[in-house]
């Protein structure tokens, strides 16, 4: 075990150790790890790095959120007002006991199609630092993710950093699953509402391979609805909006839900989510 | 795999030395097999119970989840370790006894530290807070209500004694 008190010193280590695995809260790799799926033998904690537990507005368009800030810490104020839906969606996020472990950091090293925040960095086109040693780049979160549980993330980087786009607009989470605490998603939607360009974006989460941004849908809406921020919806563009949307995910038969489900919650989340956006 | 970890964890105000261990083993086991604390249980073993919860820098978080090695430098609480004011069981203890907010047990550890976090973040919970506050705690025998009662009973103690 090499626990890091700085961002170098675990850069260093993961350069010098090629078995070394990091870990931040815990809650998804120990996991793994408690059901023998896993058997370590070289760790870097990030537990103690201050680096990666903060945040900052490196502009007035962008909040940057350290990959370590634990979700208990992203439901509430500062954040809360910024990114209301990053908000929403970390309250969503297992029990009061992840959360105060769990962070944005976990949820992108595991790339799993339904973390419950990534829908939220999609619709916002959110970008993540990668650093190494030697170099540090900056990735959007559409070419981040690759594949169920893959990213684009090398062994020698750590994830330091999402910077998300402060947008003058609505912007809601929803999701769906068997109750209210506790609970792994279904299926989930983040809708923005860009007031500035007239966009609204959609990103689904649980219901493909990645996470799905409606690129077909949004633009559907665009040339269907003229909007702007005290434009109302009307029930058959939303209808029409939350089918359109389900149409565009691909979801899968498993443990959790069925496909045929999954697409029926895509297409009544989309529809509520645009509805609240304009009313 | 390889039993070469020697680190010292700050557990209930003293320093305990943790020998041999693998890099891979949990808080709740460490606590529990290694330390001779087996107040905090272990159930599900991924988080979903809440039965192995205790304070991590003042935090409540499931020890099976927390990797024992990375909690170095840290403070932890475990349910042996809450301050009972000199007396036999905690406020919190008294309360789950009296309303009969236990049945077969095993959960209770877990809430107790759960509901002495809540207090002592907000001292005047609502019967919501209540239950988003010990929502990663399940208890299967109970359906709460004596749990609730027992929180009540705990708010109620405190209060009396903040002003008198």
């Amino acid at each position: 075990m090499i626990v890091a008190k700085s961002l170098d010193a675990a850069l260093i280590a993961l350069r010098e150790h090629d078995d070394a695995r990091v870990i931040q809260g815990g809650t998804d790799l120990m996991v793994e790890i408690n059901f023998n799926h896993l058997k370590p033998t070289t760790m870097v904690s990030l537990r103690h790095i201050p680096e990666l537990r903060t945040i900052t507005r490196p502009d007035g368009n962008t909040i940057s959120i350290g990959s370590g800030v634990p979700y208990s810490q992203l439901e509430i104020e500062p954040v809360a007002s910024v990114l209301p839906a990053l908000a929403q969606a970390s309250r969503t996020v297992g029990s009061p006991q992840i959360r105060a472990a769990g962070s944005l950091g976990g949820n992108l090293g595991t790339c799993s199609p339904a973390g419950d925040t990534l829908p939220v960095m999609f619709a916002l086109d959110a970008d993540i630092h990668l650093q190494s040693s030697d170099s540090h780049r900056t990735v959007s979160i559409h070419q981040f993710m690759t594949g169920v549980k893959r990213n684009v993330k090398r062994h020698d980087e750590i994830i330091t950093a999402v910077d998300f786009p402060i947008i003058d607009g609505w912007q809601g989470y929803s999701k769906v699953g068997v109750r209210n605490a506790m609970v792994i998603s279904v299926a989930s939607a983040c809708l923005v509402a860009d007031h500035k360009s007239g966009d609204v974006r959609l990103a689904l989460g649980s219901v493909g391979p990645t996470i799905i941004r409606c690129r077909e849908t949004e633009q559907w809406l665009k040339d269907n609805a003229s909007l702007t921020h005290n434009s109302v919806i009307s029930p058959d563009i939303a209808r029409e909006f939350g089918a359109r949307a389900s149409r565009e995910c691909s979801p899968i038969d498993d443990h959790r839900s069925t496909a045929q489900y999954r697409r029926h919650a895509i297409s009544i989340l989309a529809a509520r989510l645009l509805q609240k956006a304009y009313s | 795999m390889s039993m070469n970890e020697f680190y010292t964890l700050n557990v209930n105000g003293q320093p305990m030395q943790v020998q041999d261990s693998w890099v891979g083993e949990s808080l709740l086991y460490v606590l529990r097999e290694r330390l001779g604390l087996p107040g905090s249980k272990g159930a599900c073993e991924q988080g979903e119970c809440g039965s192995c919860t205790v304070l991590l820098d003042g935090q409540a978080v499931c020890s099976c989840l927390v990797m024992a090695a990375t909690a170095v430098d840290s403070t932890i609480v475990t349910v042996e370790g809450l301050d009972a004011h000199g007396a036999e069981l905690t406020d919190v203890q008294d309360a789950f006894v009296q309303q009969g907010a236990v049945q077969c047990g095993f959960c209770t550890p877990g809430l107790i530290v759960a509901i002495h976090h809540l207090l002592e973040e907000n001292p005047q919970p609502s019967e919501l807070e209540v239950k988003e506050a010990i929502s990663g705690n399940i208890c299967r025998c109970t359906g709460y209500g004596r749990i609730f009662a027992a929180v009540e009973q705990a708010v109620a103690v405190r209060k009396a004694s903040r002003t008198s």
